[in-house]
């Protein structure tokens, strides 16, 4: 393998990643708030729906193809937040399984998107096409052997997800903020005792899961497919449930979680390359990730600890 | 009989059909806004799925596995376990049932079909009490294997019949030996070839044996102690490892089983596929609406079952678009989720029932 393809393969790493980057950084701060949020693929699912609808009408109002997809991506956000409130008001009003509410949203994710799609586009099951987003580079950056082609080239959603990781980071431990998010997920009670709005503070963190998941669904519809239909997300969402219990629900660790699934995913395109991949079925080169995954959590890294009130429901009366 | 209903009458079976009634309006709403005639389509749905005989078997084929695959779900949830693989645990009990139905000659059908589904229940418990060991352990959460699982399933299965048993020029495998079809020739005959199996009398007797063996075993009551509260069950002396390890087991052998199902009594060959099929998932959201009660969950199958086959109907001859199913059951899982909002509704009619009793 050249050192021009190497460049090549951790840039589609990145490409593979930003997706499961923003999802998994969205479950952190649902999940550190003690809302279990297992709707992250159907939060996606609407999220890359709203890009495409959104992308689609902003290009037919006449938008240039980079300003109409960051239309696609508010859209996701927006869409993405209002989704989330469903599974918010159930679990955190009226107090229904937060496991049970997560897929709700991926249940209603999968219908009401193509149904929209169908009502929307006469009938047809997808957008049409978009043009979505394209790379940018960085100048002269972009110019060193290797690292340029890997590192600086990129889709600008990609450079926006770092952006975010760094910030969802700072927020959850260097500010007020964060600190109060994290105390409602794992002592609510005392939290509560404090002073602390407990269920406003964990509408916020659903919400922010929403709004991060809808562009991470958006980064697929704007860079990798050009399009929605029903297989756009196709579990996406799932990975970045996995990336985030791997990266223990902090943001640096779900990045790195989802920048190893991004490899993975990225692996299957140049593994080809090497001679003696010809010899070994495809299909041991696809499921490799997810054995490799299960390898690294029972070898080293172990026992995951979620938030303590994770999934629990907060009931005042009972402090 | 006085049991029986006790049960009808009981919250929880009001607040689902409650519940039910609230996720057919609010799917009828949907449609008024995009246009199309609930009435209409609802109609078109429900005689698809009872109007005619041949419908009506294949309406039953397309509940069976997810019978099985929600008393999956249910059964692991019952012992505190959330088994999001019953995808994987599917895709792998088909394709052991399809090796062991394809490969073993000259078996008489009384030995190799019994064969083919012990293996397909064997393997899916196996591929489950990965899971279950891994969090035993080694503290891994269960959620993050199943989900890996499923990939490494879907992947397996492929490669298994890619390398073994796949039809020459095709997609797919070659068939299973007649002797380990279990078709109920004589029936699918009566209902215009309706691809009807003993796996649905399996199913249900399933379904059956979820019943006694956490009401009524000691170990059934373990499992439950488990999954209520781990720390209090291994103080009482229960092992709780062996426990969590037990209860994916069996999770897995009903997934398993609906895998098993499919090949030998649907489609008598297994294919390669691009994608996951998706019935483990619908499991889940079966055990929901069924509120991971076995009986709840044949009742949640057959709500399932009418509601996807017949939805095919209504795309067809009312020309709406079937998605919309997804949105009524995925509302229905809602309500009964959000009880509060169908005790809200259900409210004034409760009140009212107590006034008369004043009166």
């Amino acid at each position: 393998m050249s050192w021009l393809t190497l460049g090549e393969l951790i840039h589609t790493t990145l490409v593979f990643a930003t997706a499961i980057i923003f999802a998994s950084l969205g479950g952190v701060f649902s999940e550190k708030s003690g809302v279990t949020n297992l709707g992250l693929e159907g939060l996606m699912v609407f999220g890359a729906f709203a890009a495409g609808v959104g992308g689609f009408y902003a290009e037919q109002a006449g938008l240039g193809g980079t300003s109409a997809a960051w239309v696609g991506v508010l859209s996701a956000a927006v869409f993405g937040i209002l989704v989330s409130l469903i599974h918010a008001v159930a679990s955190i009003t009226f107090k229904a399984d937060q496991v049970i509410s997560g897929i709700v949203i991926n249940f209603l994710a999968a219908g009401s998107t193509l149904y929209m799609v169908k009502l929307l586009f006469e009938g047809d099951g997808d957008t049409g096409r978009i043009q979505g987003f394209s790379e940018i580079s960085i100048p002269y950056l972009v110019d060193i052997p290797v690292l340029g082609n890997a590192f600086f080239q990129a889709y600008p959603t990609t450079y926006l997800a770092i952006l975010l990781v760094i910030i969802g980071y700072f927020t959850l431990y260097k500010t007020p903020f964060g600190l109060r998010l994290r105390s409602v997920g794992e002592h609510p009670g005392a939290a509560d005792t404090v002073g602390i709005k407990v269920n406003r503070l964990r509408y916020i963190g659903v919400m922010i899961s929403g709004a991060l998941a809808g562009i991470g669904g958006a980064t697929i519809t704007l860079t990798t497919t050009n399009m929605f239909s029903h297989n756009t997300v196709s579990g996406q969402g799932y990975i970045a449930i996995a990336a985030m219990i791997f990266g223990k629900w902090n943001p640096l660790g779900a990045f790195g979680a989802a920048v190893f699934f991004g490899f993975s995913q990225a692996i299957r395109n140049y593994v080809q390359l090497f001679a003696w991949s010809q010899s070994i079925p495809q299909e041991i080169i696809f499921m490799l990730p997810y054995l490799l995954t299960i390898i690294v959590l029972v070898a080293a890294v172990g026992r995951s600890r979620a938030p303590a009130a994770l999934g629990q429901l907060y009931d005042p009366s009972k402090r | 009989m006085a049991n029986l209903l006790k049960i009808f009458t009981k919250d929880s079976f009001v607040l689902a059909l409650v519940s039910i009634i609230l996720g057919l309006l609010l799917g009828a709403v949907v449609m008024l806004i995009g246009g199309y005639d609930p009435i209409v389509a609802y109609s078109a749905l429900f005689s698809r799925v009872y109007g005619d005989s041949y419908n009506f078997g294949e309406a039953i084929r397309e509940m069976t596995p997810l019978i099985l695959t929600g008393l999956a779900f249910a059964f692991a949830a019952r012992a505190g376990l959330f088994n999001i693989g019953g995808e994987g645990q599917f895709l792998v009990g088909m394709t052991a049932a399809s090796i062991v139905g394809i490969k073993l000659h000259g078996l008489p059908a009384i030995i190799h079909a019994p064969l083919a589904i012990i293996a397909g229940a064997v393997f899916g418990g196996l591929w489950a009490a990965i899971a279950g060991y891994l969090k035993a352990k080694r503290g891994v959460n269960e959620v993050i294997t199943c989900i890996m699982m499923n990939w490494i399933g879907l992947y397996l299965a492929n490669l298994v019949i890619n390398q073994f048993a796949l039809m020459e020029g095709e997609n797919r495998s070659v068939d299973i030996q007649p002797s380990a079809s279990i078709s109920i020739e004589w029936l699918s005959q009566m209902m215009g070839n309706a691809r009807v199996h003993w796996g649905t009398v399996i199913a249900v007797l399933a379904a059956v044996f979820f019943y006694i063996f956490l009401w009524k075993t000691k170990q059934g009551y373990e499992l439950r102690a488990v999954g209520f509260n781990q720390d209090a069950s291994r103080y009482a002396g229960m092992n709780v490892n062996r426990n969590i390890v037990k209860a994916m087991f069996i999770s897995g052998v009903f997934a398993g089983l609906a895998g098993a199902f499919e090949v030998l009594g649907v489609f008598h060959y297994q294919s390669v596929m691009a994608g996951s099929p998706g019935t483990g998932f619908d499991g889940i959201a079966v055990a929901l609406i069924g509120m991971n009660n076995p009986f709840g969950v044949l009742l949640g199958s057959v709500l399932f079952g009418t509601l996807t086959y017949g939805s095919a109907g209504m795309s067809f001859s009312a020309d709406v678009p079937p998605e919309i199913i997804r949105i009524v059951i995925g509302s229905i899982i809602f309500f009964i989720a959000a009880q509060g909002i169908v005790r809200w509704v259900v409210k004034p009619l409760y009140s009212k029932r107590k006034k008369e009793k004043v009166l």
